[in-house]
Parts: C-alpha cells; structure tokens; sequence
C-alpha cells in the first residue's frame, strides 16, 4: 500500500477523525461509516488510522489472529488444537486493517475450498477469507453502497454474531470473525440497505472545508506529501507516536468510566424524542460518549460528551420523514437544542 | 495561444492537456475527453499516445470486460491444463507505467469506477478474487473516452473527480487540428525536471480560492490544479510555476468542475465578471495583465474553460444536477447473470459471475476426448476453457404499481368503482408480468395502506371490494403514505410506479384537521419531496370536468397529468400501461 498518509495531518475534519479514534478505543462500538462527497479524505483517514494503531497480540500460528489471553473455544481450526488459554506462544502483529475491494468474490470474502490442495492433492481444505484476516481488526469497504448485495448479506450476519460459518463445497467450518466495519461512501452513488446501516456503531458526514485557509493547508499538506511522502511522515511521527498513547490509554481507562444515570436518562431522552428504532441507539449513544470521556482522560462522562458524539451516533438510525427535507443532521441539531434547552 | 477560431483554441487547449498528461500521467490521474468517436479524437488520440515512452503499456478497457480481467484472477486455462491454480493479472496491474484507455467511459458503471478509481488512489491493484489473492503495484493515467450526447450522460463522478484534465472536442472541426506545439523529447526533459519545480505560496492560495468560489467541493481539484501547473512549468523549462501555468492549470482542470457562479463579492471587480468577461479582461487595460491579482486572473481564466452548456445552465442560476444518471445502482433494471429465466447457453467464461453450465460444458467437451488423450498423458474427462458454456438468463425488470385512490365524497361513488375496475384490471395484467401491486386508499382523515407491495390477485381483489367511499379528501397523508411505500420498494430493487387517482381537491391537512388552505399546501409540500425522489408517477384527474388543482398536483410531483373525465376501467388501466416504464 505504499507509505499511509499520517493521521494527525489530516486538515479540519474533526467529527470523523473523532469518530474513528473513538471506534479504536471501544471495537465494540460497532464500526464507523464515513459518507462525504468525493474528495473529503475519507479513504485518507481511513488509511491513516491503520497505521496509526498499536500492535496487538496474537497466537502464534493461528491463523484467525486469536487473543492469546482470552478464550479461545470459538476458534475450532487452528486453536482447539494447540495448549489451553495462556499457555499458547504468542506474537506481536500488527493489527489488522482489511481492504474489501470492490469485486471480490464470495468465496474470498468468506473463504471457501483451498483450491490449490484440492487442485494438487485432491483434498478438502478451508482457506480463510478476508473476514478471518479481519479479526480483531477493522474491515474497511470503500464505496460500501456499491456493495454487492450478497457480500452485503454475507457480511451482515458475521458482524452481528462476530462469528464466521461457513457451509459450502462440504466444507463446514466456523470461527471468530470480530472486527470493527469501516465503510466510506458517497451517498450520491447509492444508498445503504437499513439493515446495513444498523450495523455501523457510529456514522459521519464529511465536507469539503469552507474556509480558503483551511484549503490552502489541506493542499499544502496532499501536495508536501505526494513529493517526499518519508520525510512527511518523519515530520508528524511525533504526533501520531503521542495520539497512538492516547488511544492505548483510554482503552485501559475505558471501563473505570463512570456513566452517571442522568447522561442516561438524557440518552433515553433524545432517542425517544428522535423516534429511533430499538434500544441500539441508546446504547450506542452511552457507549461512544463514554469512550470520548475516556479519551478526554475523564472519569466520569458529562451531557457535554453525549452532545458532541449524539449526530454520530444516531444519524444513521432516524426513520426517514418524507415531509422534512432537512437531513438527519439538522433534525438532530434541532432535538438537541430542545433537549439540552 | 493565438485561438483564430474557437475551434482551433479548444485544440490547442487539448493538446496541451495531452502534453502536460504524459509529463506526469499517475500524478495527474487522466484525462476526460468528451467527443463523439471521429477522425478529431483520433488524431487527438494519436497526439496523446505518441508522447508517452514507447515502451509504456497501453491497455483499452472495453465496457464488456470482466472483473476478473480487469482486477485478475484465475488463468483457468493454464489452471486446468497444469493441475495448479495460475494467476492471471489483470489489465490494471497489465497497465504499470503506461496508459488505461476506456471507450464509452459515460456507460462505466459505478461500481467499475470505484474499482479503478481504488487502483489510482493506492498505487495498487488488490483482486481477492476465485480463491487467490493477488496484489499488484500499479501506476497508470487514464483516458476515459466519453461519448455522452446530454447533460446526464457523463463519466460517473468517482472517476472523473480523479482525473486532472477534462477535454472537450464537441466543437472542434478536422481544420482546426494542428501539429502540437510538443513532441516527446519535451515531455521526457519535462519529467527530468518535473521534481524540482517550486510553487509560490500564492498560486497555491489562488488555485484554493478560485474552487471555492466556483463551488467545487473535492479536494482533489486543487491539488490536481497544482499538478497541471507544475507539469506546465517543466514542460516550459520554467523554474517556478509562474502565472501562465496557473492559468492553463485553471483552464484544464478547474472549468468543467464549476457547479456555481462566484457570487459577486465587494471588490468591485467581480461584477464584471458575471457579464461577457472574456472582452473584460483584455479589453480595459491590457498592459495590466500582470496587474490583476493573480486569485482573480485565475479565477477568469477557469471561468472561461466552462463548457458552454454548463455555462448556460450556471448564468441561470441553476444548480447543476450532480446526480449523474446511475447505471448500477440498486433499484435500478438488474440485468444479472445469475438470475432469472434462463433463455438458452452460450459459450463464454464463467469468471464474470455467470453461472457454469455443466452439462453444456461437458457436452461441448466431449468429441475431443479421443484427441485430448493423445495430446496429454493425463486420464479423466478433459475440459479446455473453451468447453466453458455458461446459462443465460433475463430477468424481467421488476415493477410495482402503487395504486393511491381517492375515496373520499367528492370522486362520486362511481368514480370510485371505475377506478376499483381499473386497478383489478391491472392486477391481471401485473400478475401476467409477475409485476407487484400495492393499494392506498384515502378518505376521512387518513390514508391507509390497504395492500402493502403484493402479487396476490386473491387479495388484491378482497381488500378492494372492501374499500368503502365516501368522506373527507386528505391527499397529502396520502402521497406521504405513497411515497413511503416506494422509497421501499426502491430498496428492494423494484422499480416503483405511482399511480394517482384524485381530483385534487384535498381538504384534510397532514395533522388531520379540515382545514382546506394548509391542506392544500401539505399537499403541496409533499408532492414536491415526492418529486425530489424522481419515481415515476402519473396523475388520472377522476373530477368530471380537468381540473387545475389535479393539474398543479401533478407539476408539484413531477408526474404525469392525465385528465379522464369519463373514465372507465379499460381506458384507466391503458393509460397506465402507456405509460409504465420498460415496456
């Protein structure tokens, strides 16, 4: 992929780099949807933040990037095999971040029969797919509305229940698949099924800066990096080196956070007021404000943080009203307002 | 630049586009040439090919082009004959160093934009593709031939937002072609020097201020600007991107992104420019050329690059519609391989998503066994790509009608049982066509959704004779209720066709109160969200004499208007069938 463009280079922006650091921090968060017109950096960002994560552990040898301190009774391929939960060598690797390009097959999203040892050898054997790869990573769709329906169908049913079966070609395998959806996306190409959209924990609408010095920067900056991209990343690794702590640390901090029930109850508040379907919303809504808290090196999350993470969380869960035109950003700035009144 | 005829500057514009491209073709992404196929896009073509290294690829991307050859995959030939998956680049990865050339690059799909759009961006070509994965650094410019005629028939936005250069040759005569002012050992010095090129700070804030004043909302313009103007200084043994180079880069590749007029603005300059601003800048002062600021002479100069019909459209004050007709989007006629009714087999390759034949195959296979035997010591049915016979199949595309009946007091009572016999009528020919109905009625206070998107004759007919008349008119509750229902059964890949049946006269507004002013206005309202969603509806005005409310209605929607004063159920249901999409 070439040298990523460095994360806190990244120009304005603020919602979507938040958002992103946010799905880092808590992975159960749900994944981070990214729609903007072209030209916003969404892929940039995207790319950015793989390279800004730190490095995981995994077992050695398996290849579903299995947790060696954690139970790993889901992983029937490679695990089952090896010694009991701490006992497993493990290694450092980096975490994952998945491209899933646009005109992938089935079968390599999902794996399916190694074709190789059924070709040579004659025997049935699974090869994983992009979602093993994915595993306690990120799973990043480009132009995720020109998905395929099947993938989509596919992908849907894993990132609910976080585990991958396969039953094709007599094969039947099963093993963990949780990874953190990142999409991006221009609506103007196509819309997200409902069921998809769901899926995404946090959503974010990206523009073009309207300030000419905002632009300047952001030019500047594309332009330095496409003429001496090691240099470029040599200037900002500091930065990116202090918000990679940052990002470990609230991860640490993230279950001494306190939610106090009146941030609940506001929760409560605004999903009813907004007529969002489910409690998915709410607690989404808890959860992304208590890792913004967390981030904040807060120990207790405020109104103040479910205000500013309350148009990520639930814009993408509003039913839609045929008779407002205004876009689900303006209805949630406007119940907000009669909220937090 | 000395343009004798407009003509003849357009062709000096191109070519520079073609020169200053193959300077730095991965840079700036590729170029759009909008023409019609003809002897001036051939020699421009010969032009721009000809300045590119001998020796760089040049790969054409027919529309016909599987995914598995564009990204690669598997080399099922060589896979079969050897007993191990082969890989097989695909034309992308092919195209390292050289040039990607798309014919008909307005009917792309959006889906094989994003794919190349995906390879420019990563410098990397990615096929997870028939159990392999395969990645490939890639770097290549594209020329994206575009045929379109209309304003809506254009590249698809994600690709042409990557590519610097927009080239138009629609007006350009075979007389007007010249020798290019550039030949390749220019380009070749260009690209020596291409590294060194300083760019001033202020041409930087320019080319920033003038996409912002003409609404251009992607990043990427600037930066490609900058691109353009670099290229232009090296390939003028500039130094520095000085003014001129500002100015074409501006011209090449800020014009046709315009999307707004720049609002006049204090300095008093501006005003000028709403108005025949060519004459302007040369006229008044012409020694001064270096006195204008340079964000404004950028400004003109990308302001006089916009296409006439996109000027036209811009001077109106209108916005221009970027909304690019899709080809592929979901909702759209699904014209997949894999399902529907099969209509026979042919021979072809099973990688682009069609569906193996396998008794075909073997079939096809089969009188060459004797000779195949011979040829490899191998045992077992032998099958040769070209065995390969793959299932055809059509499917229809899907349409649901929504019928929206007024049974409210004021369609008389027998209008309603015309329009009843109407729908039922349909109903039999939708069920022919496997076309889906759904049914709303409205009277009284509400709308109400009697059959939700269907295909059952046994229940349409049930809830129908059950509809009772009579009552208040709430028609915006109504096309709400409508519109609801299309906008799902557009998720479900359906094309919906909305069929009203009204005088127009609506009297309840949206809360349910009889309040006919704001229930005329709800009406009003509504029909113009409907209208934003661009489903096709059409209007049967059911009031004994055409009534204009029915016809405002229809505008506000955007749909069809169709009085039928003496309507009956055959004259209903043919008007709709005139009128329904596809067929």
């Amino acid at each position: 992929m070439g040298i990523a463009f460095p994360f806190s280079a990244i120009v304005g922006q603020d919602e979507m780099k938040r958002a992103l650091i946010i799905a880092a921090i808590d992975q159960s968060i749900g994944g981070v949807l990214v729609l903007g017109d072209r030209g916003t950096g969404k892929s940039t960002a995207v790319r950015a933040l793989a390279a800004l994560l730190p490095k995981m552990e995994v077992v050695a040898g398996c290849r579903y990037n299995c947790d060696p301190a954690a139970d790993r009774s889901g992983c029937a391929a490679d695990c089952d095999a090896r010694p009991a939960k701490g006992e497993a060598k493990a290694k450092k690797a980096d975490v994952s971040v998945v491209d899933l390009p646009l005109g992938a097959t089935e079968d390599r999203v999902i794996g399916a029969l190694d074709l190789e040892r059924a070709l040579t050898q004659g025997e049935k054997a699974f090869e994983p797919g992009l979602l093993a790869r994915a595993h306690r990573g990120f799973l990043y769709i480009d132009e995720v509305n020109l998905l395929e329906d099947h993938l989509v169908d596919a992908l849907l049913d894993v990132a609910a229940s976080g585990e991958n079966v396969v039953e094709r070609e007599g094969l039947s395998v099963r093993h963990p698949a949780r990874f953190v959806l990142v999409g991006s996306g221009n609506p103007e190409e196509g819309e997200l099924r409902p069921q998809l959209l769901d899926r995404f924990g946090v959503s974010v609408e990206v523009t073009t800066p309207d300030d000419l010095k905002q632009r300047v920067e952001v030019v500047r900056r594309r332009d330095d990096f496409e003429r001496d991209p090691q240099a470029f990343v040599g200037k900002w690794k500091r930065k990116d080196a202090t918000l990679r702590r940052r990002i470990l640390a609230a991860r640490k901090a993230l279950d001494g956070v306190d939610v106090p029930d009146s941030v609940v109850e506001k929760a409560s508040e605004i999903c009813m007021t907004l007529g969002t379907d489910g409690l998915r919303g709410e607690l989404t809504l808890v959860r992304t404000a208590r890792a913004l808290a967390s981030f904040e090196k807060k120990t207790s999350v405020t109104l103040d943080h479910l205000r500013t993470v309350a148009p990520s969380a639930l814009r993408h869960r509003l039913r839609r009203d045929p008779l407002d035109d205004s876009g689900s950003t303006a209805r949630i700035a406007r119940v907000l307002e009669s909220v937090f009144a | 630049m000395s343009a004798d005829t407009p003509g003849s500057g357009l062709w000096s514009d191109a070519s520079l586009a073609a020169a200053l491209f193959a300077v730095d073709p991965f840079g700036s992404g590729g170029i759009v040439v909008r023409a019609m196929p003809g002897p001036v896009r051939d020699t421009w073509m010969d032009c721009a090919l000809a300045l590119m290294p001998a020796d760089a690829p040049v790969r054409k991307v027919p529309l016909q082009t599987g995914d598995g050859r564009l990204l690669g995959g598997l080399d099922l030939a060589a896979t079969l004959q050897s007993g191990q998956p082969v890989a097989q680049k695909g034309v992308l990865a092919e195209a390292d160093g050289g040039v990607v050339i798309l014919p008909m690059a307005e009917r792309i799909t959006r889906g094989r934009a994003a794919m190349i759009a995906a390879a420019l961006d990563t410098g990397q070509v990615v096929a997870e593709r028939d159990g392999m994965t395969q990645r490939h650094d890639t770097h290549f410019g594209v020329i994206a031939l575009d045929e379109g005629l209309e304003d809506e028939e254009r590249t698809a936005g994600s690709l042409s937002d990557r590519l610097a250069f927009y080239v138009d040759l629609q007006l350009v005569g075979v007389n007007d072609t010249s020798i290019p002012e550039f030949d390749g050992e220019d380009v070749l010095a260009a690209q020596s020097r291409l590294g060194l090129i300083a760019v001033p700070d202020d041409a930087v804030q320019a080319v920033c201020a003038a996409t912002l004043a003409m609404g251009i909302a992607s990043g990427r313009a600037p930066v490609l600007a900058l691109k353009a103007a670099r290229a232009s200084a090296a390939l003028h043994g500039r130094d520095e991107v000085d003014r001129d180079d500002i100015a074409a880069a501006a011209r090449l590749v800020l014009g046709h992104r315009a999307t707004m007029m720049p609002s006049p603005e204090p300095p008093p300059e501006d005003d000028e420019l709403q108005e025949d601003e060519p004459e302007d800048i040369e006229e008044p002062e012409p020694q001064s050329l270096e006195d204008i600021p340079l964000d404004d002479m950028v400004l003109e100069a990308a302001l006089a690059a916009i296409p006439p019909d996109l000027l036209a459209l811009l001077s109106k004050g209108g916005q221009r519609n970027r909304q690019t007709k899709g080809n592929s989007g979901a909702g759209d006629v699904s014209k997949t391989v894999q399902r529907g009714r099969p209509i026979g087999v042919r021979s072809g390759d099973p990688r682009a998503g069609a569906r193996l034949n396998v008794l075909a195959t073997v079939r096809a296979a089969a009188p060459w066994q004797r000779v195949r035997m011979h040829e490899s010591a191998t045992h077992g049915l032998q099958v040769r790509r070209d065995d390969f016979r793959i299932t055809r199949f059509k499917q229809q595309a899907g349409t649901t009608t929504i019928f929206v009946v007024d049974a409210s007091g004021s369609t008389a009572l027998n209008r309603l049982a015309e329009a009843k016999g109407a729908v039922e009528l349909l109903l039999a020919e939708c069920y022919v066509r496997r076309d889906n109905v759904a049914l709303i009625a409205f009277r009284n206070q509400s709308a109400e959704i009697l059959l939700p998107p269907t295909r059952s004759l046994v229940r349409a007919k049930r809830s129908l004779a059950g509809l009772p008349g009579g009552g208040a008119t709430p028609l915006a509750s109504a096309i709400q209720s409508a519109a609801a229902v299309a906008d799902s059964v557009k998720r479900a890949g359906d094309t919906p066709l909305i069929v009203v049946m009204t005088d127009g006269r609506a009297n309840i507004a949206l809360d349910g109160n009889a309040d006919r002013t704001r229930a005329q206005d709800d009406a009003k309202t509504v029909s113009q969200a409907l209208r934003q969603h661009g489903y096709s509806a059409l209007v049967i005005d059911t009031s004994r004499q055409p009534h204009p409310q029915a016809q405002a209605l229809a505008e506000d929607m955007g749909a069809i208007y169709c009085p039928l004063p003496y309507a009956d159920a055959a004259t209903v249901s043919g008007a709709v069938k005139s009128f329904a999409p596809g067929r």
